[in-house]
């Protein structure tokens, strides 16, 4: 930094023209002492060298207008899905995603062609001709457990790996705000989440396409839709599993707030999540079934039926925002008031 | 023990520090009253604690490892809440305050796998206050004032202990700031690096800029400090301006020289006191006198000189001086 040539602030309008001004490496220590040049402060015409018409140039000041406000929380979310989305971990976790609907396919395409009717005959015949079912299929294949993983991996990391790393205590001095960064997370979360079930929903849509070409779509309950209706059900499937995996994000946002380890918010997650499902298959404890989180996962099948069964869909969506506000208020509440050490 | 506040009388109290502050903000940058931080499990890391920095000041904050410095200012930036008393920075509320402040609290942390240039431009977006329209612009000039513009698209992992630390130093030069707090902004560095950071230091506070420098390295802050506050396990030992800190204590003259009895005498001659010697030198308190005139008074008593030296008191000697201890790890 002692070579490096610096920029004085010359003063509104001036900028461009800024002298340019060298450090000494070494400074003699009698200088640095006793005879350093000071100048009081003067109240900070911030970044003096905008363009004039600028107004409050590159920092707003402590009263900014709200819309400067809401503007930065836009910024924030897109720093965050930009670290996200980039961040190869979480592409590998979305290509894997990609890639199961696609197998899957493959493997129903090859049983159909050989087996004829054994014991995959139901699925398979049902699949025939249906190339929007393996949409649904994939879903119920990956939405217990694989689907789950993914968000978790975000939802866990998301504070838990900020502290571990450091870069926390950064993001809170600039100051991001608990209350701004904690929504941000949360959000960021979510939109994976959504991520997660589109990818699953588009690539097991297009394989299905490719491999199990037919017109229309038989429901579970045996009536036949048209492939527009057909896919107007995906949507509202996407929807579904979409608020589910943000009622499980916000499962993994409030563990990340109690430790420094990621992993170990991500792990906790998925241990809940496994213990959820051991307690559903024990019959003796059915009556806590029904307020268990994964309970819920597979009601999107509610579209499958004829008419929608939007009465299951519902009591999901209710129970998905009971997690929400029950967890969001977990994490704020630890978030809010912890001391940052790490 | 009960902190000294030393008023000095030398010529840096006189300096025009904040003559004219932002409306709405006292004259001091931080102001800490009865700080105090007990963590869980009993520790009490800051005891007590009555800071005044004040604006347009170096002030460096001093103390063994241990000894609180960190715990200090991470209150400060609001990352745990004191368990007793109050502060003030740049006399806003601490939300508000922030955004003119810059920051590097034991030491640097970042995204690996983002380059330098990213990883600004994501602290940039954490600020609310911060526009998105000139974020380039200010993170080329932070990047250029640290000497890493060159260095700018490397991702951080692959960036040198040295590197780093600049690279925190440039997060914390993002926006016009107020104030900048350092906590111990030459860890790690080579001779070569501690010497830019001080340069660095000291052409920031020529732009009005209030600092904050922590560090457990006495010498380093009477280098770069016009002020300082000495730590103790917690507890505030002293503060005040660094002339004023060591004004208690004399400078003393050390001569070298074979003819150290000779020397002793002429010493004693001129009226220097306390005159020890040793194998070889010896030292005296100067007192009033000038040091060439004792050089000529040596010479002309044909004491052979080799060497001659006025030592002025370093604030290890003040420390030492008010603790009865050691400068070391604090438990
Ligand atoms: N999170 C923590 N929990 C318990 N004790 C802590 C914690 N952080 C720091 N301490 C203790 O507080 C004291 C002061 O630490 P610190 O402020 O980091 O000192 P310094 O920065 O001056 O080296 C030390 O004794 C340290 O062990
Ligand atoms: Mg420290």
């Amino acid at each position: 930094m002692s070579t490096a040539e610096t920029r004085t602030q010359a003063g509104a309008g001036a900028a461009a023209a800024g002298q340019l001004r060298r450090m000494p490496g070494l400074v003699p220590v009698t200088e640095t002492l006793r005879t350093v040049e000071r100048r009081a402060p003067e109240p900070l015409t911030r970044d003096a060298d905008e363009d004039a018409g600028e107004g409050t140039g590159g920092f707003t000041g402590g009263d900014a207008a709200g819309g400067l406000r809401i503007g930065a929380f836009w910024r924030l979310l897109g720093s965050e899905l930009a670290l996200t989305f980039r961040r190869p971990r979480n592409m590998a976790l979305l290509a894997v995603l990609g890639v199961v609907p696609v197998i899957l396919g493959i493997g129903l395409r090859l049983a159909s062609s050989t087996a004829g009717d054994g014991e995959m005959g139901g699925v398979v015949q049902n699949l025939a001709g249906n190339s929007l079912m393996l949409t649904f299929l994939s879903f119920s294949f990956l939405v217990l457990l694989l689907m789950p993983v993914a968000v978790s991996v975000v939802a866990g990391d998301a504070i838990a790996g900020e502290a571990g790393g450091g870069t926390l205590r950064y993001l809170l001095a600039a100051p991001a705000g608990r209350g701004r960064l904690l929504a941000v997370k949360y959000l960021n979360a979510v939109v994976f989440g959504y991520a997660v079930t589109a990818v699953v929903a588009v690539t097991a849509l297009l394989t299905g396409l490719a491999l199990f070409p037919g017109g229309s779509v038989t429901l579970l309950s045996g009536t036949t839709i048209t492939v527009g209706e057909g896919l107007l059900r995906i949507l509202l499937a996407v929807g579904y599993v979409g608020a589910a995996m943000a009622a499980l994000a916000a499962v993994a946002l409030a563990l990340s707030t109690f430790t420094e380890v990621a992993i170990g918010a991500i792990a906790g997650t998925l241990v809940l999540l496994v213990v959820c499902q051991v307690v559903r298959a024990v019959p003796a404890l059915a009556p806590v079934t029904p307020y268990l989180l994964p309970t819920r996962f597979t009601d999107f099948d509610g579209v499958l039926r004829d008419p929608v069964d939007y009465a299951a869909l519902r009591d999901g969506l209710l129970s998905f925002a009971a997690y929400i506000a029950l967890f969001g208020s977990i994490a704020w509440a630890r978030f809010s008031g912890k001391d940052i050490t790490s | 023990m009960t902190p000294v506040t030393v008023t000095g009388t030398t010529q840096e109290a006189g300096a025009p520090f904040g003559a004219a502050p932002p409306a709405g903000d006292s004259s001091a940058a931080i102001v800490t009253r009865g700080l105090t931080k007990r963590f869980r499990g009993g520790q009490v890391a800051v005891d007590a604690l009555d800071l005044t920095v004040p604006r347009g000041s170096v002030y460096g904050f001093l103390g063994p490892n241990g000894s609180g410095k960190t715990t200090t200012i991470r209150m400060l930036l609001g990352l745990i809440t004191p368990t007793a008393g109050t502060y003030d920075v740049l006399g806003l509320p601490p939300a508000r305050a922030l955004p003119r402040v810059g920051a590097l609290v034991e030491g640097p942390a970042f995204y690996p796998y983002l380059s330098g240039e990213a990883n600004l431009m994501r602290f940039d977006a954490a600020d609310p206050s911060a526009r998105r329209a000139t974020a380039r612009r200010r993170i080329a000039d932070a990047l250029d004032r640290v000497g890493l513009s060159a260095a700018a698209g490397k991702r951080y992992r692959n960036y040198s202990l040295g590197m780093r630390q600049r690279l925190a130093i440039a997060a914390a030069l993002l926006g016009p700031r107020e104030l900048l707090i350092l906590d111990e902004p030459t860890n790690g560095l080579d001779p070569q690096g501690t010497r830019e950071v001080r340069a660095l230091v000291k052409e920031i506070a020529a732009d009005g800029t209030t600092v904050f420098v922590s560090s457990h390295l006495l010498a380093e802050i009477e280098q770069m400090c016009t002020h300082a506050a000495i730590m103790r396990s917690g507890r505030l030992v002293v503060q005040g301006t660094i002339g004023s800190l060591s004004a208690g204590r004399v400078p003393l003259i050390r001569v070298e020289t074979p003819d150290v009895a000779e020397a002793a005498r002429v010493l004693g001659e001129l009226g220097l006191s306390g005159v020890q010697a040793g194998a070889g030198e010896l030292t005296a308190e100067l007192g009033g006198q000038r040091p060439e005139m004792i050089n000529a008074a040596l010479v002309g008593q044909e004491v052979a000189v080799r060497g001659l030296a006025v030592v002025r008191p370093s604030l290890e000697d003040v420390f030492v001086g008010l603790t009865g201890e050691g400068f070391d790890v604090d438990g």
